[in-house]
């Protein structure tokens, strides 16, 4: 279904249909105090070749040449101009919602198989159509804890992305909802003592991250039994998504609230992403959002339609499990390519590759003196270093190198200043590893 | 069609007391309307329901509507066959697919419901409503 602006003579045709006049007539129910009564402070229309020239001089401000350590939540990874060719078609790139299956089949069958690589990904029941990010497909799966336990407390480690408990907090604040963030180890993982089967027994959920916040891997099934045993649930958070290449995925978790900006879009300042929340069968009518199904229609085909829609709010607003009435559902596309690209092999290949090159970085910045390693538990792509001077300091000296230094966790952890998360990926050739480890010796053996 | 001995409430639930515990279902005449029923919404054991408030969902192939408590009580039991065979409230609404078990709390309220012949009659009408 094309989605297009209507034209100023449609616009006088409908007004007329309706017997309204004019826009001004048509808005006169809404108080005089809250209309706009002067045109807003926009740029007036500039010509294709002013436009041109516009984007060129923007797109000039960009930083090139930079090699970035930094991960926190977004990841550099490799990516296929196919995947690009192909989300640019126009039945993609301009289709509106999958509201009338008749028409929309493409669009729902892309969504379907996303749903099905996300359940294998994460060794979950049924996925959604896709959020907006793994910040609100993780707060959306504390609010679907909520409605299954009937419980309003929730236990967050503090070793979750910062930014995604303060989306988080900004969802609980007006919801009656009560956050309390349980410490970790110095294995980098959850303090599973602070766990207590009272604390248990009233909390709706335990939310972990895996990696961490730090790089550091969860015990999810470990963590599961406790966390079951008092009739909580479990959430696995997954920001970096190619670690299921390797790792044994979160089956054990009730919900995983996935970050899928891995699997084919670029990191970019602010996004786009997509989230993703997976879960067992039997809380699929507790799921937030958009899900599409397999059906047949009526000569008996293999179709797919927008199912069990009765959850989202456009159907019944004050019953809806969200208020999400969209899907990022190009870039779920994206993900669909970039996976079907990949394959089996590719994403276990892409994950080692990840793990054997942020291994060796690690090694070779930890032959630095004064540079250690902060936790004992196992990493993925990123990893937690402890530098003998501030992070903030390095990376200024770093980034007169070109170099984007890791993220200073002394921003959100007051207690671990001078400690810093590493990111390597596969795209990191080696000798841009050596050339960071060089630099940061160099910078730490100039008196300050 | 509809027994004798159940009150009707004008959203289409039935109820039978029987000493202090009151059943309630839905009318055959909702689960007509429903269609292919797929799903069943239940409220918690132990739940405190005040009369006309909605305490559960039933989910059709076409509609989802709420179900409202004719009295107000406590819930008893719900009915856990529903779960795996919610189709039970097309085959069977006013037997084996009731709903919820009730603490009647006030005896008084089954006197404001209707009786099957005030039912019948309502839903009668409706019917005409429907076809005019």
């Amino acid at each position: 279904m094309r989605y297009l602006p209507k034209s100023p003579a449609e616009r006088r045709e409908m007004l007329a249909a309706i017997g309204a006049g004019s826009i001004e007539r048509l808005f006169e129910s809404i108080p005089e105090k809250f209309r706009l009564h002067d045109p807003l402070p926009l740029p007036g229309p500039l010509s294709e070749m002013e436009i041109i020239a516009y984007f060129q001089a923007r797109a000039a401000e960009n930083a090139r040449g930079y090699t970035s350590f930094l991960g926190a939540g977004v990841y550099p990874h490799l990516r296929s101009v196919v995947t690009d060719a192909l989300i640019q078609r126009g039945e993609f790139l301009t289709s509106y919602t999958p509201y009338q299956a008749e028409i929309s089949q493409g669009t729902l069958t892309a969504i379907f198989e996303f749903q099905t690589l996300m359940c294998q990904l994460t060794g979950q029941e049924v996925a959604n159509a896709s959020m907006y990010d793994g910040s609100t497909a993780l707060t959306e799966a504390v609010l679907m804890a909520e409605r299954i336990t009937d419980r309003h407390r929730v236990l967050i480690a503090r070793s979750v992305h910062p930014e995604y408990r303060q989306v988080l907090a900004t969802y609980a604040r007006n919801l009656g909802l009560e956050i309390e963030e349980i410490g970790f180890t110095e294995s980098g993982q959850l303090d599973r003592a602070a766990l207590a089967p009272e604390k248990l027994a009233t909390a709706c959920a335990v939310v972990v991250q895996s990696p961490n916040f730090f790089g550091i891997l969860e015990n999810i099934p470990a963590l599961a039994d406790a966390v079951h045993s008092n009739g909580a649930l479990l959430i696995a958070s997954i920001p970096e998504p190619i670690s299921l290449g390797i790792v044994r995925p979160p089956a054990e978790a009730d919900i995983v609230a996935m970050e899928g900006q891995a699997f084919g879009v670029p990191p970019s300042y602010g996004g786009p992403y997509v989230g993703v929340v997976a879960t067992r069968e039997k809380f699929v009518r507790q799921m937030p959002g958009r899900l599409a199904g397999q059906t047949t229609d009526a000569s008996g085909r293999r179709g797919f339609v927008l199912t069990l829609a009765t959850r989202e709010q456009h159907i019944r607003r004050e019953k809806a499990t969200s208020n999400i009435c969209t899907n990022e559902a190009l870039y779920a596309l994206a993900a669909t390519i970039h996976l079907c690209l990949l394959g089996k092999e590719g994403i276990r290949e892409l994950a080692a590759q990840n793990l054997s090159k942020a291994r060796f970085a690690q090694a070779e910045l930890e032959k630095i003196s004064g540079v250690r390693r902060v936790f004992s538990g196992p990493t993925f792509n990123e990893f937690t270093l402890e530098f003998p001077r501030s992070v903030k300091l390095i990376n200024a000296s770093l980034l007169r190198e070109k170099i984007i230094g890791p993220f200073p966790l002394g921003t959100h952890y007051p207690e671990l200043t001078k400690r810093a998360v590493v990111c390597v990926t596969e795209t990191m050739p080696r000798a841009e590893i050596e050339r960071l480890a060089a630099v940061v010796r160099r910078i730490l053996e100039t008196p300050i | 069609m509809y027994p004798q001995d159940y009150r009707y409430t004008k959203e289409h639930e039935w109820i039978k007391a029987d000493g202090g515990i009151g059943t309630v279902g839905i009318t055959d005449y909702a689960q007509q309307e429903l269609g292919d029923v797929v799903f069943v919404e239940m409220p918690k054991v132990g739940a405190q329901i005040k009369a006309g408030q909605s305490f559960g969902t039933v989910e059709s192939v076409k509609a989802v509507s709420e179900i409202f408590s004719p009295i107000t009580g406590e819930v008893l039991e719900t009915n856990s066959a529903l779960v795996n065979a919610p189709e039970k409230i097309n085959q069977d609404p006013h037997g084996s697919a009731w709903l919820v078990k009730m603490r009647i709390a006030d005896p008084k309220e089954l006197a404001g419901l209707m009786d099957a012949a005030a039912y019948e009659a309502y839903i009668a009408e409706k019917a005409k409503e429907h076809s005019a």
